[in-house]
């Protein structure tokens, strides 16, 4: 199996034969960031691509297919068009806020999105509390939309960021007891050691119902986390305009874009690797044949198959699915879904105590 | 029907009387106005409790009004209750709105228009026009010249729209301008520009957290004057003002109009013709109603179901395209006839489309009408009693949705009508829901309609031979059509000339407009949304 620690070594060896200890840090530090913050516009671009095209295959449409072979180069030719754009200022906001905002909501999710293990050693930073880390971060973006709701001076915005708020801190709660239980089952919350524990059986197998029940419960959390699907209700286009991000131009409207793509990857890449085992592949106890033959696929392709499987659930529930109203999206977190996560815990607990 | 209307008329010893067919006519002078109509309204005998439109009329000595009304239990008599009043400097009519809801707008726009005053109706704000224009534009003498209402260079200030103007009954006595919304409350703009008003509607909107407390709609953002248009144009020039108005059923609109002039002109229309008519009507209205149905789904969020829904509108503009020409300006009915003849592949298409469109919706149920969301959304919310619709008005499926009979293609079965067999759709629980699905069972109903015609279009002209200056006899003529969204009914109002001297269209959205202001009340941001598509109004009609 190989596993990309064994490049990491390889710079590191090579980066000291010539420099001293604290330069070779600072060149590594600066690689990883060059490397995440790649990654994370690169990433962006394919989500758009993929789910206009899916969503153009669930409306019966063909999708954007002009610029370059299948329309791939469009998402980039988008992407320069909104670099250009013109940055609108807009009268009577806050301008201090207002800038800040859309900075906020990108930063939390280039947080979170460093912290995800890709594979074994393409893993920018393990902590021994990934887990709370992720979810501490991640929840960070909720400030950036409530400050542009409130910043915007405007009403459409300000109900979208009222909404987003709610919405955001309700469904938090089983977002984080739905990974509890997971971390529960593993007994740490470091997500290196996760995925390893993973090596003989996914958690998903591994945790029988109630790591069933958490995964379904994280992926309806984490897609309303995700501002999406049928829980678009801080941006409902169709009753807010835009919601939160409606006075936003050119880039600044471009992070907040992208923050709610990579959103969508992260989300997808956290129950990925909680419960899909990350990296790690299909391993059966008893059926070595099968194992290593499931081997031979590099840990990188299984992490990113895993994580647009789950990208493709989010997308097929975004574009099938009507919107929520407010009173009925609260009502499913806090009359369902914890309830259920809450009890859920409980079973999962007897499950590892027994 | 007929004695009791005479029973009935025998209370009015001041009035004159006169009947056409199943059309009454009863004058009252305007003092005694309120009067009959109380007695119209409440009477044991036959209640006219539908006041289908407010017909305001210079005759150009005096200004008059012409209330049509109808009773739901008899919807095939009409009445048309006239008044006038030699006064032009300040008329004053007595206002109806406590016995209609639906005559809040009317009188508005007959104030808008006439400079008549409703006294008893609270609200005289000017309906289409800026609060500040100067004239009414429909009176004859009205004063048309740039330099009487230069253009504007500002925009109408918002606490202009929202300040309702004073009637000074004493003039001594000083009332200040009454504001419709008070300092403290949250109001939200829904529109001009707003991506779920289906067009430029203006709702200002007052909210409390996300509750709807109050709503206000303003109209006229694209109103072009047809009704003025039409006092300056010949008949043929008319018909083409029609399909602008209500422009996703724009056929069944210029059908009505065609079928006011032929009235008019006593004009026997060709056996081929109606069956073309009734035909491309049919396809109109399925295409209305996908229409209306994506928009709904999509004012819910599924935009999805919007595109499922245009993709099978677009088989239906293909096939009108072909045929008439036009795809959403069909411009197909002429007085007397249609256009042309149907395209050869007409027939054939047609036949394809029918099983075509009877599977797809089979699709639609599957992605909507079964969805929990939707089902949950739409549960408990908007309802609309039979007794208010009539009492809004609010014609067409919505009407239906509440147990109110009144599809014109059974009442007064126009075309070729008379010659199928249909079903007219009814629901009676009045719910968002019912709104919903009976448009889905509408399109079901208008494939059975078309089948029945298809094969049978018989042979012979298209079109009556008419003269080539049209000139319709004196009188006043009524014509009412079933459109997609309820009753389009047409006035003229002809002195032998080839202009008509006063036409009015009645549309049915501008009663669906005060429906939402009726049943929105009390529900969410949301809701508001999702029952503005429910009821599915277009506001070039609304504007006209």
């Amino acid at each position: 199996m190989f596993q990309f620690s064994v490049v990491n070594q390889w710079i590191d060896e090579f980066l000291r034969t010539y420099l001293s200890e604290g330069w070779t840090l600072l060149v590594e530090f600066v690689l990883v960031a060059l490397l995440v913050l790649t990654a994370y516009a690169v990433l962006a671009l394919l989500l758009i691509y993929i789910e206009r095209k899916i969503c153009a295959f669930f409306q019966c449409r063909i999708g954007p297919n002009r610029v370059g072979p299948f329309g791939i180069l469009q998402s980039v030719a988008d992407m320069i068009k909104i670099l250009l754009k013109e940055i609108i200022r807009i009268n009577k906001v806050d301008p201090f806020l207002f800038r800040l905002a859309c900075f906020l909501v990108i930063i939390a999710s280039l947080c979170t999105f460093g912290a995800l293990p890709f594979d074994g050693g393409l893993h920018a930073i393990d902590f021994n509390i990934g887990v709370f880390y992720l979810l501490a971060v991640s929840s960070l973006g909720v400030v950036g939309i409530l400050l542009a709701g409130w910043s915007s001076n405007n009403k459409y915005t300000m109900i979208g960021a009222m909404r987003s708020g709610a919405q955001l801190i309700s469904y938090e709660l089983s977002c984080g007891l739905s990974l509890l239980s997971i971390v529960i089952l593993s007994g740490t919350m470091q997500l290196s050691q996760i995925v390893e524990q993973q090596s003989d059986l996914w958690f998903i197998f591994k945790g029988h119902v109630p790591a069933f029940i958490a995964f379904v419960i994280y992926l309806i959390a984490g897609h309303a986390e995700t501002n999406r699907g049928p829980f678009d209700l801080p941006e409902a286009e169709s009753e807010l305009t835009a919601g939160y991000h409606t006075e936003y131009s050119g880039i600044q409207f471009g992070f907040f874009y992208l923050a709610e793509y990579l959103n969508m990857f992260i989300i997808a890449a956290i129950a990925a690797t909680m419960f899909l085992g990350g990296w790690m592949p299909l391993h059966i106890p008893g059926w070595d044949r099968i194992n290593e033959i499931m081997d031979y696929i590099p840990p990188v392709i299984w992490f990113f198959g895993k994580t647009f499987f789950c990208v493709f659930m989010a997308l097929w529930v975004r574009w099938a699915f009507p919107r929520l109203r407010i009173d009925q999206l609260l009502a499913l977190e806090w009359k369902i879904l914890l309830p259920i996560g809450l009890i859920n815990i409980l079973l999962m607990t007897l499950l590892v105590i027994l | 029907m007929t004695t009791l209307i005479s029973d009935l008329f025998t209370r009015f010893p001041y009035a004159s009387f006169e009947s056409k067919g199943n059309e009454y006519s009863l004058t009252v002078p305007p003092e005694k106005l309120y009067e009959t109509a109380s007695i119209l309204k409440k009477n044991e005998l036959v209640s006219f409790d539908f006041l289908c439109d407010i017909i305001g009329m210079d005759y150009g000595d005096s200004l008059g009004l012409i209330y049509r009304l109808n009773a739901s239990a008899y919807p095939a008599y009409t009445l048309a209750l006239k008044t006038s009043t030699g006064e032009r400097e300040n008329p004053r009519i007595d206002s109806v709105i406590d016995l209609w809801d639906s005559a809040d707008l009317y009188e508005r726009e007959a104030h808008d228009f006439l400079g008549i005053v409703f006294t008893g109706n609270p609200d005289m704000r000017r309906l289409f026009l800026r609060q500040d224009w100067k004239g009414y534009p429909l009176r004859k003498d009205y004063d048309a010249s740039p330099e009487a209402n230069p253009i504007p260079l500002e925009n109408e200030k918002i606490e202009d729209m929202e300040t309702l103007p004073v009637i000074d009954l004493n003039s001594d006595r000083k009332i200040e301008p009454e504001k419709l919304f008070e300092a403290g409350e949250y109001v939200v703009n829904f529109g001009p520009q707003h991506p779920a008003t289906h067009g430029v509607l203006h709702l200002r909107v007052a909210l409390d957290g996300e509750i709807i407390t109050k709503i206000d709609p303003n109209f006229g953002y694209i109103h072009r004057g047809i009704e003025k248009m039409c006092e300056a144009y010949t008949y043929p020039q008319m018909l083409h003002l029609t399909d602008r108005m209500d422009y996703v059923s724009g056929p069944i609109n210029r059908h009505g109009l065609c079928l006011a002039i032929e009235k008019g002109l006593e004009l026997e229309v060709p056996e081929r013709a109606q069956y073309i008519r009734t035909i491309i009507d049919e396809l109109s209205r399925i295409a209305s109603h996908l229409l209306g149905w994506g928009c709904m789904a999509m004012d819910m969020g599924s935009i999805t179901a919007f595109v499922y829904g245009m993709r099978d509108r677009e088989k239906i503009m293909d096939i009108i395209e072909e045929t008439c020409g036009g795809r959403l300006m069909a411009n197909y009915n002429v007085i007397g006839g249609v256009m042309a003849d149907i395209h050869p592949d007409f027939q054939k298409k047609v036949k394809d489309f029918i099983p075509y469109m009877r599977k797809m919706l089979k699709e639609h149920h599957l992605l909507f009408t079964g969805n929990p969301i939707a089902r949950g959304r739409m549960d408990g919310v908007g309802y609309l009693s039979k007794e208010k619709a009539i009492s809004l008005g609010a014609t067409g499926p919505t009407g239906r949705a509440s147990g109110w009979r009144n599809d014109i293609r059974k009442i007064e079965p126009y075309a070729a009508y008379g010659k199928v067999a249909f079903d007219e759709m009814l629901r009676e629980d009045g719910m968002t829901f019912d709104r919903y699905i009976i448009r889905l069972d509408e399109i079901k109903e208008s494939l059975h309609i078309i089948e029945q015609l298809i094969d049978t279009i018989p042979e012979g002209a298209y079109a009556a031979k008419t003269k080539a200056i049209i000139r319709v006899p004196e009188g006043e003529y009524f014509s009412r059509v079933e459109n997609a969204r309820g009753e389009f009914g047409v006035y003229i109002n002809s002195r032998g000339d080839k202009y008509p001297y006063r036409v009015k269209f009645r549309s049915p959205s501008m009663t669906l407009v005060n429906t939402l202001k009726a049943i929105a009340v009390g529900t969410k941001v949301a809701d508001l949304i999702m029952l503005g598509g429910s009821l599915d109004y277009v506001v070039p009609c609304i504007d006209r």
